[in-house]
């Protein structure tokens, strides 16, 4: 194959030391025949896993296809994702049954489909999101832990956490985002060379001493104190990882390509700002995925009571859901739905930057499985049965995708489980009371 | 050394100190007496009984800084924010906060620049009275004598002869690949700066003589509960050395030193937080008003509103004195040169603020008529009598209103730009005849209606489109007008100052609003018969025995509660 040939002869001219102008996608000098293994050390390609989150729902019967199975129909809501569907899975009809628990106004939906749990109280999380349980067995080993952004500001907006007052506050200003993955610290694991940072290696010795300290503490607590006390030292492992990670040559990557500094732009919950801010967030976010700066992500690309709104607009998308009259030759609410026709072209927009970066004969995409999601079916109600859910990416093949999963009113906990269980946590069984299920959904997995 | 027999009671924790009483010597020894450091198991042994670790939020940790290093140290991060209990004080969410890893990746970046801060050249010598023997290297006998002091004002009690050895050990490893003495120092204090002693103020407790078989809190404690509650900031050198000499146990020299305390000027940063937490100032932080319907709103009017609101409260409480209640009614407060567009008022000042007050018969008396008030319990383009009916029921009042229930259909509130329903007073009628709605609106609406003569920035107008506003309310059966009347009523109702009073102590001790609840009818008495006085209730709430009993035995805690899922490892 004349392919062979050349991958040859530019890996020849690396061997050499010389400058050389690769022929070949870079890709071949250091993926496997496959592509699915790095050449150097026969490491697998990492497979990431994240989530996409927007606020207040849709118009059920725009969105939600009227039939199970592959090819799904898509309806005018649903149609900006007509490039990707190959890629997307939806999932419809599954509930989030309460045991008498309140259902708290956009704030009972999200946490469900993340913890599998119902909220009591109008804050943190029920338990840990699974999200951060994924992130213990795959996102050790790199410079950050996980990686959670927020589009419209409010860095409170974040719905992964290990349960109670912990939870992951997001990144809300592009600029910040940049400087934290690709300011002081970043290693680009394609520099030929590779000198450990001696601030690096004092910054490990110092949260090594603060873990020494841990048992003097520890013996004199309660238990509601200890639990705070488990929780802050779990931080500081996964910050003594992080930064031995930075202590460690990186493997080359070749769709590693370090992005400019993005300049500091307004953040606000103008819709315009909004989407100009989770464009930038996003592509800083694919590029700290490629160069393996991060295996987890979170991006909020609104709120739950959404409180998007139009310059000259005098009320924000949450309470035109509530308030705008249902158009009755429409049969929907023009202005509110403006915003989900942009929060999905969002959407599709994130999917595209993944899939436009290559991983040997796979992309970005392939190689990670995100959960899209909503926290009410239709926000006018806050109904919260039948929320819009889909999967974007396969997971390295793990994964089928292109499909519409009609859950017939089972709980929303089987797709948590399911995609957990796709990952590799090793769980048979998960969430609380009504949303505790054993029953993965096995038409989607490979 | 007088002070190694007053620390004793500290530092030998619960089970030994009940020892002491049968007369039992002391083992551990202070830092700094140079006496030989305790056995390794001695330092294993539990020293403490720690009852609550409360977590520092943002304007704590700078307040503790600026106190302990200079206000010419900067602190540059972003702080992992404290979650507010539904219905609570920021005050009770910090007992329950715990530290995410990208909060500590944020403190680590703000500990090391601190540090590096501390001991660079310009610095280094008000921090380090001794010069080591060479600088390219350790030296256990200054780092002991830098470190030791630092240590005891950021944990808030003196370190114990074990931690003083560990951050010794710490800086002489570090000075030594780093080539630098002071570059070891740095990393020391570094980790005290990590420390959840230092992130989290630790109460602990002991034995109470008064009460056998119950606990109270322990000297030290009561010098951070007292420098936060008070002052918003770490305990002082005064307070850490009252505390040394027990006088933090003494009610007699407790109430000196509380009196003093809220008589100093610095308790004025203490009620700015008090008050930013009990109004829900971090509603600020997100503010948003719509440019285009709201002209004369911007930055500066964002960040004026919140400090019109808090001076209004210091000069009225602190700089006159004055009766809590009439809060609502006062005609005076503050200007600045932005403001003045929004209040329709000349502001002479071109930079800073200026006293006012408001013509007799102004609709404007008091904290709801300003715009600070008025503009955060609105929406972005529009005033909503819901939310600013609630929060004066939730925030003045202590009376919670019931979230809206998860399936109300909302059609029947129409658009501002119906001709149908030109005011809101029409528009919610919507909601008041709906008998799902009419429970809870009726609690909130008819109060919040009354301040409608207020856009959504607080700007007076008389219509709204062109249609005259009826500023008329009802609060608990009383009938008034416009947001005067609301202040007057306000001000008479026994609710406002049992409110404030609960949330005192909820404030100081960190405990619920029901936990705190069988001592507020006593505490308001008080409040009344020292005519209302702030100084006075936050004097009682630092004295009263209450504020420094351990509820609970904590023993009992810890073998009824169960950890959840998260700590799986």
């Amino acid at each position: 194959m004349g392919y062979d040939i050349s991958r040859r002869t530019a890996l020849r001219g690396v061997v050499n030391g010389a400058a050389v102008a690769v022929g070949v996608p870079l890709l071949d000098l250091f993926l496997d025949g496959n592509g699915e293994a790095l050449a150097a050390t026969g490491a697998p390609v990492p497979i990431r896993f994240g989530t996409w989150f927007w606020g207040l729902g849709v118009n059920p019967n725009r969105w939600f296809p009227s039939k199970a199975g592959p090819n799904y129909e898509l309806k005018p809501e649903l149609a900006p994702i007509k490039d990707f569907q190959s890629k997307i899975n939806v999932y419809g009809n599954f509930n989030v049954p309460l045991d008498g628990a309140p259902n708290l106004p956009h704030a009972t939906g999200g946490p469900a489909i993340r913890t599998g749990r119902a909220l009591t109280a109008e804050r943190g999380l029920p338990g840990e999101s699974f999200d951060v349980t994924i992130g213990d067995l795959i996102g050790t080993r790199t410079r950050f832990r996980s990686l959670e952004m927020s589009a419209s500001g409010d860095p409170r907006n974040s719905l992964s956490g290990r349960g109670g007052g912990n939870l992951n506050p997001s990144e809300v200003s592009a600029s910040a985002l940049y400087t934290r993955i690709f300011g002081t610290g970043f290693k680009d694991p394609n520099s030929a060379t590779f000198t450990p940072d001696p601030q690096v290696m004092a910054r490990r010795s110092v949260l090594s001493a603060v873990t020494e300290q841990r048992q003097s503490l520890e013996r004199a607590v309660g238990a509601a104190d200890k639990q705070k006390l488990d929780q802050y030292y779990t931080s500081v492992r996964q910050l003594e990882n992080q930064l031995d990670v930075q202590l460690t040559k990186p493997e080359p990557l070749q769709s590693c390509v370090v992005p400019r500094s993005v300049a500091d732009l307004p953040v606000n919950a103008e819709i315009e700002h909004v989407i100009l801010n989770h464009q930038l967030m996003t592509q800083l976010l694919v590029m700290a995925l490629a160069c393996d700066q991060t295996r987890i992500f979170n991006m909020m690309f609104n709120n739950g009571a959404s409180s998007l709104t139009r310059i000259g607009s005098t009320i924000t998308h949450h309470q035109l859901t509530h308030e705008e009259v249902l158009d009755n030759r429409l049969g929907y609410q023009p202005n509110a739905t403006y915003f989900l026709t942009k929060i999905m072209e969002a959407w599709v927009g994130f999917v595209g930057a993944l899939d436009g970066i290559k991983e040997g004969n796979r992309t970005l995409l392939d190689n990670t499985l995100v959960l899209a999601h909503s926290e009410t079916e239709f926000a006018k109600f806050h109904t919260i049965d039948n929320i819009p859910i889909m999967t974007a990416g396969s997971a390295g093949g793990r994964m089928k995708t292109g499909i519409y999963v009609d859950g017939a009113g089972t709980p929303v906990s089987r797709i948590g489980l399911t995609l957990q269980q796709v990952m590799g946590v090793s769980l048979d069984k998960w969430g609380a009371k009504s949303m505790e299920t054993g029953k993965s959904l096995g038409e989607v997995v490979a | 050394m007088k002070r190694v027999k007053k620390l004793r009671l500290f530092t030998l924790g619960f089970a030994a100190a009940s020892a002491l009483a049968a007369g039992v010597a002391a083992v551990d020894t202070p830092a700094g007496g140079g006496a030989p450091a305790p056995s390794a198991q001695a330092a294993m042994a539990p020293q403490f009984q720690i009852v609550a670790m409360r977590r520092i939020t943002e304007a704590q940790y700078r307040n503790s800084i600026a106190d302990i290093f200079g206000p010419d140290v900067r602190v540059a991060g972003r702080f992992e924010p404290v979650v507010r209990p539904v219905h609570e004080l920021i005050a009770s969410g910090a007992r329950e906060a715990s530290i995410s890893p990208s909060g500590l990746e944020q403190f680590d970046a703000m500990a090391r620049g601190v540090a590096a801060q501390v001991f660079d050249e310009a610095h280094r010598s008000q921090f380090a009275e001794c010069k080591p023997t060479d600088p390219g290297k350790a030296d256990a006998d200054c780092a002991t004598r830098v470190l030791t002091p630092l240590g005891r004002l950021l944990f808030r009690r003196p370190l114990t002869g074990a931690e003083r050895d560990f951050y010794v050990k710490l800086a002489g490893d570090a000075a030594a690949p780093t080539g630098s003495f002071y570059k070891g120092l740095e990393l020391s204090l570094a980790a005290m700066l990590d420390s959840p002693n230092f992130l989290y103020v630790v109460e602990t407790a002991e034995p109470d003589p008064a009460h056998p078989g119950s606990l109270r809190l322990d000297n030290y404690t009561r010098a951070s509960r007292l420098g936060f509650m008070l002052w918003n900031s770490t305990p002082n050198e005064a307070l850490l050395q009252a505390a040394e000499q027990g006088k933090l146990t003494d009610d007699a020299a407790l109430a000196v030193i509380a009196g003093r305390m809220v008589n100093s000027p610095r308790f004025e940063q203490g009620l700015r937080a008090f008050f930013s937490d009990m109004l829900l100032f971090e509603k600020f932080d997100e503010l948003a008003k719509d440019p285009v319907i709201y002209p004369y709103f911007n930055q500066d009017v964002a960040k004026a509103l919140p400090e019109q609101t808090l001076r209004t409260i210091t000069a009225h409480l602190l700089g006159k004195g004055g009766d809590y209640r009439a809060l609502f009614t006062t005609p005076n407060t503050f200007m600045t040169r932005s403001l003045g567009p929004l209040y329709q008022v000349p502001v002479r000042k071109s930079s800073g603020w200026e006293p006012y007050q408001f013509a007799p018969g102004d609709d404007r008396a008091g904290l709801l008529g300003q715009a600070g008030f008025l503009s955060i319990y609105s929406h972005s383009g529009r005033s909503s009598p819901t939310l600013r009916g609630r929060a004066i029921r939730e925030l003045l009042m202590c009376q919670p209103v019931p979230n809206p229930p998860g399936n109300v259909n909302f059609t029947a509130v129409q658009d501002v730009h119906n001709k149908a329903t030109p005011t809101a007073r029409s528009r919610l009628s919507a909601h008041s005849t709906d008998e799902v709605c009419a429970g809870c609106h009726k609690i909130t609406d008819p109060v919040g209606l009354s301040l409608e003569k207020f856009d959504g920035i607080g700007a007076f107008r008389a219509a709204e489109n062109d249609t005259p506003i009826d500023s008329s309310g009802i609060l608990d059966g009383l009938h008034y007008e416009g947001a005067a009347g609301l202040g007057k009523t306000l001000a008479e109702s026994p609710s406002t100052t049992q409110c404030v009073s609960g949330r005192a102590l909820e404030y100081a001790t960190g405990l619920g609003s029901e936990d705190v609840s069988p001592w507020v009818e006593g505490l308001d008495k008080q409040f009344a018969a020292s005519g209302y006085g702030i100084r006075a209730l936050f004097l009682k709430v630092a004295t009263m025995p209450e504020t420094w009993q351990v509820k609970a035995s904590p023993l009992d805690q810890g073998s009824t509660k169960i950890s959840y899922a998260g700590q799986r490892r």
